[in-house]
């Protein structure tokens, strides 16, 4: 293992960690303010419970979310330094603006959200949760307008004499063609999780409860939760249709590795299951339905996908001699098939069963209905994994597909590792940084775990925030 | 005035921010063992921080994100040339960070205590870390002709350095014992006001000593002011709170950082990452920039968005401005009166 391995294993793990704290936080936000919301119109104290029920788990996951996030913006200069020097110009910008506009915003009105309940009144109260999901949506807009320049740079020059990319147009860098399919994409998948996190734990809650007064709570949790989740479901499937035929576009290559298509073929077959050799030059056994990557791909059931050989020749002709070949791609320009392949299938298929869950659910728990059976129990489990899981499966094709280029048609990964850094610091890093995580994970599980057993508190006192008696103990303390 | 000095000077903002700011709280959670002699008074400790240390923390994020967009070269030289000290502040973040939130999350003496060792060590870490990382800054590291550091590890651990790390240690300990002092009451703030004194004495020294050190190497007249007025308002401060004015004394550690750390950026001017080679090249507010165009967005946005955050910030200390007391705790409501009230 060299420091392009260590550097290159240390992104995947910190990054696809990051990332499932980041959807969850995002669409929980989202679903919380919602239920804070509707206490203040309606004073229900059900949706009261069910803000602070899920607050508490939402600040377990938000910790964490927090704090893996400071190794993404470090980890750019430290292991990809010669990537930083490249892109800086470029990349930069929306990640300052990213702290600037969004990390102070969530950070701040989530602490006031926190430790406000008998300081402000209740719409200001509200108020603070809304901005902190605005600020998780800003967030996530730049550091996704940072990832489409990576897989379609535009509004930027190559200079020569400084021998790096600078920023002609910031607004064709906002508006790229695929941050415009990437964001609502991304925010549509992190809806569906935050909301599956609360489905998952509502319907397992209230299964444990059936008799109790607190089923309502959860029946509540349930229904609203799998309502957002189908709908934001919805709304993954049409904006990845979109993202597929943008990506079709500008990365041919990433798309057919995701079918292993080795010929151009017109219409293309798209396959559910594949059994291969494991490079996936060879299928053995396969299950297709026809024309379906053709439409996939192009909007067309009989539209042309070019095939690996056919666009491996076109890169070479573009490109010249791959300058990254020692990755993934002995023969040039080709990501890896099994990883592209496999992780395309898994993101669709997890959030498709996932949505159909959310559907499942919503029927069996029409009209107050709580339903029986023990594989209802592994249905709660299951309904937050699914989408989890579907989100890193998209990152790992995304990312893998684009390779070898880190910046596409501009910049290796290969190219862009630090190179005055040593392969025991790049490892002695990854060690760390995965055992830390290691570490995190099992406890905040744990915590996590605990805080659903323990349930929605009863009744929780309507805080007053008017009451100024000096000796008022807090409303909420670390 | 040109916009690479405007960027220089930014960027220099935003780390003063943050020291003067996550300045207290690295105080404040290494004085956890040593003012938080009990539970309640140690949960007194953490919840004078738990609202804004995650605010204060941002202030680092957008100083890195900045210089990254700013002066690409200077982020990427100095965050791969640091790269063994800075992976030790990511760990000491991460635990710390995450030690706040989960502290509180089970009702078990063991898993508190582990915490609370995590809060104390991931806030000493990162204290004397920087410390140790703006003084090899300014002092010039091995940077080589393609703008590379080529020192190692043991290189940064120099006496200048080190000392360095002992000045923003003691400084931080001091301003945290002033926030405590300001945000307390009972026994542990008449505990804080004390120890303020005492290790502000320290802290006065080690600055006189290394800020001198950095005077006659680099400075010039606009950082020997600067390091004047950061002597004077210690100085200012720690008689303010042996005479009871906590306000004013943490009114005083607050200037002392934003005047030091001002001056350090004054001194390292127009330098932003000195080579110590002879053959190799050092990088300049000129030849680590960004282009014009670049520069010139990032400073739309700051001049908008800047006044937005420090207002909203602002009004966070404000909504917690009260002083929080043993008595304050859920759970210990009875366990102590006011205490002695000064």
């Amino acid at each position: 293992m060299d420091v392009l391995d260590f550097a290159r294993w240390q992104f995947g793990i910190i990054t696809v960690y990051h990332f499932l704290f980041v959807p969850i936080t995002i669409g929980l936000s989202a679903v919380i303010a919602g239920y804070e919301t509707a206490w203040v119109r309606t004073g229900n104290v059900k949706w009261l419970r069910l803000t602070k029920f899920f607050g508490k788990l939402f600040l377990i996951n938000f910790a964490l979310g927090v704090v893996t996030g400071i190794v993404q913006e470090f980890q750019f200069g430290m292991n990809w330094s010669d990537y930083s020097r490249f892109v800086g110009d470029v990349f930069g910008a929306p990640l300052a603006i990213e702290g600037l506009l969004a990390f102070f915003l969530e950070s701040t009105f989530l602490g006031l959200w926190i430790f406000g309940w008998d300081r402000l009144n209740p719409k200001l109260h509200v108020a603070c949760i809304w901005a902190v999901h605005i600020g998780t949506l800003f967030s996530a807009y730049f550091i996704l307008a940072a990832n489409s320049w990576m897989q379609h740079p535009v509004g930027y020059k190559f200079n020569p004499e400084t021998g790096r990319a600078e920023m002609t147009d910031f607004a064709a860098v906002l508006f790229n063609k695929v941050q415009l399919v990437t964001f609502p994409h991304t925010i549509m998948a992190a809806y569906m999780t935050g909301a599956a996190f609360v489905v998952g734990v509502s319907f397992w809650s209230m299964m444990q409860r059936r008799n109790s007064a607190d089923r309502a709570v959860y029946h509540l949790g349930v229904r609203t939760g799998a309502a957002v989740m189908l709908l934001a479901g919805i709304g993954v499937a049409v904006s990845g249709d979109f993202s597929g035929k943008v990506m079709t576009e500008v990365q041919p290559m990433k798309m057919a590795a995701a079918e292993a298509q080795y010929e151009s073929e017109q219409p293309a077959d798209f396959s559910l299951f594949t059994i291969g050799t494991p490079d996936g030059l060879e299928e053995k056994f396969a299950i297709k339905v026809p024309k379906l990557l053709s439409f996939l791909a192009t909007g067309s059931t009989d539209g042309r996908v070019e095939g690996i050989n056919q666009l491996r020749v076109q890169y070479q002709e573009t490109y010249g001699t791959d300058p990254g070949a020692r990755y993934y791609s002995p023969e040039g320009y080709v990501p890896n098939i099994p990883v592209s392949y496999w992780s395309f299938r898994f993101m669709i298929g997890l959030g498709v069963v996932g949505a159909a869950l959310a559907g499942l659910v919503l029927f069996v728990t029409r009209r107050e209905k709580t339903p029986v059976g023990r594989h209802w129990r592994w249905i709660a489990i299951a309904l937050p994994l699914l989408p989890l899981v579907a989100n890193s499966f998209g990152w790992l094709f995304t990312e893998m597909g684009r390779q070898p280029w880190a910046v596409f048609g501009l910049m290796t990964t290969a190219q862009s590792v630090s190179p005055g850094v040593s392969a025991f610091e790049a490892g002695t890093s990854l060690v760390v940084l995965t055992l830390v995580y290691a570490v995190l994970a099992v406890v905040e599980v744990g915590l996590i775990l605990k805080y659903v057993k323990a349930g929605a508190a009863p009744d929780p006192v309507t805080p007053d925030h008017t009451d100024d008696h000096p000796d008022r103990p807090l409303a909420f303390a670390y | 005035m040109e916009l690479t000095t405007i960027w220089f000077s930014l960027i220099a903002v935003l780390w003063i921010g943050y020291f003067a700011l996550e300045g207290f709280d690295f105080g404040v959670g290494i004085l956890l063992p040593v003012l938080g002699r009990t539970e309640p008074e140690r949960r007194v400790l953490i919840n004078t921080i738990g609202p804004v240390w995650d605010g204060n923390e941002v202030w680092v994020l957008v100083a890195g994100g900045a210089t990254f967009a700013a002066f690409p070269e200077w982020y990427a030289t100095l965050f791969s040339g640091f790269y063994l000290p800075l992976l030790l502040i990511l760990v000491a973040l991460i635990v710390r960070g995450v030690a706040f939130e989960y502290r509180a999350k089970r009702d078990d003496d063991r898993w508190r205590a582990a915490w609370d060792k995590a809060i104390f060590f991931g806030s000493l870490l990162p204290a004397v870390l920087w410390g140790v990382a703006f003084a090899n800054i300014l002092r010039g590291v091995p940077i080589d002709a393609d703008f590379e550091y080529v020192g190692g590890f043991f290189n940064l651990l120099n006496p200048y350095a080190l000392l360095g790390g002992v000045m923003t240690l003691l400084l931080f300990v001091t301003h945290g014992a002033m926030f405590i002092a300001l945000k307390t009451d009972g026994e542990i703030r008449v505990r804080a006001r004390a120890l303020a004194v005492r290790t502000g004495i320290g802290a006065a020294a080690v600055a006189v000593a290394f800020l001198g050190w950095t005077q006659l190497d680099t400075g010039s007249t606009g950082s020997a002011v600067l390091f004047v007025a950061a002597a004077v308002s210690l100085l200012a401060g720690l008689f303010a709170v042996e005479r009871l004015r906590e306000g004013w004394g943490f009114i005083g550690t607050f200037a002392t950082i934003v005047l030091g750390v001002a001056g350090l950026f004054v001194a390292l001017f127009p330098d932003v990452m000195p080579t110590s080679l002879a053959d190799g090249a050092g990088l300049t507010t000129t030849t680590a920039a960004a282009t014009t165009y670049t520069l010139k967005i990032m400073t739309v946005v700051a001049v908008v968005f800047t006044p937005v955050v420090l207002v909203y910030q602002g009004w966070t200390y404000w909504v917690f401005r009260k002083r929080i007391a043993v008595h304050h705790i859920p759970g210990f409501e009875t366990s102590e009166t006011v205490g002695p009230r000064s």
